[in-house]
């Protein structure tokens, strides 16, 4: 059964991989046929579907984590994720739909933290052989602005 | 106090001051002299104002504006400040309006800029208001004169600026059609906060030398070489360029193996390659054409990838991108989700666009303590004309020819 702390457990775990540069781990959080995108409020309210990252396969995200180890350059950066509590609008045991507040600290290789991103995962997780996966996550950002560029993933 | 005036070495285009990038009164006299000058801005896309009374307010480089669509169905365009203090009149991104009321003291003004109205212009009770020789239609907010190019709103605070069509000149006009000549619609919008002054950011737009160089994605996938067909366009007056190119499967190319460039790896290969899927809608067989108005619009088509930009400056050393990414209106849902993955490309996490949203800051930060010294834009000659290679710096130098004709300070 697919419960709160379930998805906080899973979603803690999400930020773990992200802010501990395991990136190679994070598209396994997905099902092979997932959504990922990264957009913003305004978007949001006007229904325009660009992201500023848009994934319809796990292997755009493998992908993505691949562009970002071999072909792009961009300055030494990690990021600290600070999840709030899944507000969950449904849960069973095929899955759920929740929404989770994030907030999302960057650290340059210059030594200094800003606030890089805060704003809300819309969530559909799905339960494939018992294990908790994202079927899709939508990043909708509260600020439309992104600072630099936006490599590592939200 | 004597203004402060910037060495350039010698005559030519080739030599470029850091200073240029760091000087404050430069700055401000950019405002002046380039945005609030003889120049044409984007504003918007005549599409974001489908009716009457849409609005959207933005920039003419620092200069905060509306641009709004009346019922004549002409679209105008004021400054965004109150003639009476100077607040903004309009507080929104966009919406819809019959009129406009600054919050302030509540004085309105037409879709067209007129100051209309003054509360309690005649006093109340008898008691205060404003002296009876006011005459609303000496005051308002500067208007600027508009010029509509394929659905393209640019506006301008200067009168003599020349008409659209030859400000653009026939070529960038002819790339614009090619891409802009029927009805589009917006598919979502962001902004990029650069870390750098805006020329830095044009020049990289402007600048085909870079592009296989320090954009590995591009090179690994065969999107955009130097030895592959096409070429660099650059107006009469050097500020807008078009750069393009065309993939030719057939040619093998071993120029940068050869080289030893770090650009080049076997190793990389895409698992879903659906992201760089295209379809074909152009028929001159252009995948790539990347094109630049004076002083700041770059309209991008890449593969089925399109998207507008919008460069203001914020400071020295801030500058504001702003992407509005576009598909046809009469696109189907299958080309919609072709573009809507192609975009993974461009933007602030685009895979052949994240590096240009950082490298203008490794400038930025590179010259602090330079400002005596320049940069070194030679690549390709010392001549802002168009060519049919792209190891060429021509359409930067370009950008500085016009720069330098704006600030009156001809080379």
């Amino acid at each position: 059964m697919t419960d709160l702390l379930s998805l906080c457990a899973f979603n803690a775990a999400y930020a773990h991989v992200i802010d501990s540069d395991a990136l190679e781990q994070w598209p396994a959080f997905f099902t092979e046929d997932c959504r990922y995108r990264i957009t913003n409020v305004e978007n949001e309210r006007e229904g325009l579907p660009a992201g500023v990252v848009y994934a319809d396969s796990r292997a755009m995200l493998e992908d993505r984590i691949a562009a970002l180890r071999e072909a792009n350059i961009y300055e030494r950066q990690r990021y600290r994720h600070i999840l709030g509590v899944p507000r969950v609008e449904r849960a069973d045991a095929d899955g759920a739909v929740a929404s989770t507040p994030f907030m999302v600290a960057r650290i340059m290789a210059t030594g200094e933290t800003m606030l890089f991103a805060s704003g809300e995962y819309h969530d559909r997780f799905t339960v494939l052989d018992g294990c908790l996966l994202l079927a899709e996550r939508v990043a909708v950002c509260d600020s439309t602005v992104t600072d630099t560029l936006l490599a590592l993933p939200l | 106090m004597n203004e402060h005036v910037i060495q350039w070495a010698g005559p030519g285009l080739t030599r470029v001051p850091f200073e240029v990038y760091t000087d404050g009164p430069t700055l401000q006299q950019e405002q002046e002299r380039i945005f609030r000058g003889a120049t044409w801005n984007y504003l918007c896309l005549d599409a974001e104002l489908p009716a009457s009374g849409s609005y959207r307010t933005t920039f003419v480089g620092d200069t905060p504006v509306v641009v709004v669509k009346d019922d004549d169905g002409e679209v105008y365009a004021f400054e965004n400040r109150c003639a009476h203090r100077g607040a903004l009149i309009a507080l929104e991104k966009s919406g819809r309006a019959d009129s406009f009321q600054c919050v302030y003291h509540a004085w309105s003004y037409n879709r067209q800029g007129d100051l209309t109205g003054v509360a309690f212009e005649k006093g109340v009770k008898g008691q205060g208001g404003m002296p009876t020789s006011f005459c609303k239609e000496e005051h308002g907010p500067r208007k600027l004169r508009i010029a509509t190019f394929c659905g393209l709103v640019f506006g301008s605070f200067d009168d003599d600026v020349p008409p659209i069509e030859d400000y653009l000149g026939d070529e960038i006009c002819q790339r614009i059609e090619r891409v802009l000549g029927r009805p589009v619609e917006v598919i979502g919008r962001f902004t990029q906060a650069l870390p750098n002054n805006w020329k830095l950011y044009v020049e990289n737009v402007k600048d085909s030398y870079h592009a296989s160089l320090l954009h590995l994605f591009f090179t690994t996938f065969e999107l955009n070489r130097l030895s592959q067909k096409g070429g660099v366009i650059v107006d009469e007056s050097g500020g807008h360029h078009v750069s393009y190119s065309m993939i030719d499967k057939t040619t093998a190319d071993a120029s940068y193996k050869d080289q030893g460039l770090r650009s080049h790896t076997d190793r990389y290969r895409l698992k879903d390659t659906t992201v760089l899927e295209g379809f074909p809608e152009f028929d001159d067989g252009v995948t790539l054409q990347i094109l630049s108005v004076f002083p700041g619009f770059v309209l991008q088509q890449i593969q089925n990838c399109l998207a507008v930009r919008q460069v203001l400056p914020k400071g020295q050393d801030r500058t504001e991108l702003n992407w509005t990414y576009i598909g046809y209106a009469d696109d189907t849902p299958a080309q919609r989700t072709v573009r809507l993955k192609q975009l993974n490309l461009v933007g602030p996490a685009g895979f052949i666009s994240m590096e240009d949203g950082a490298v203008g800051g490794f400038v930025q930060r590179g010259i602090a303590g330079a400002h005596d010294h320049q940069a070194i834009i030679e690549m390709g000659g010392d001549t802002a004309s168009s060519s049919e290679g792209r190891a060429t710096e021509a359409s930067v130098r370009g950008f500085w020819k016009a720069w330098r004709q704006h600030m009156g300070d001809a080379a």
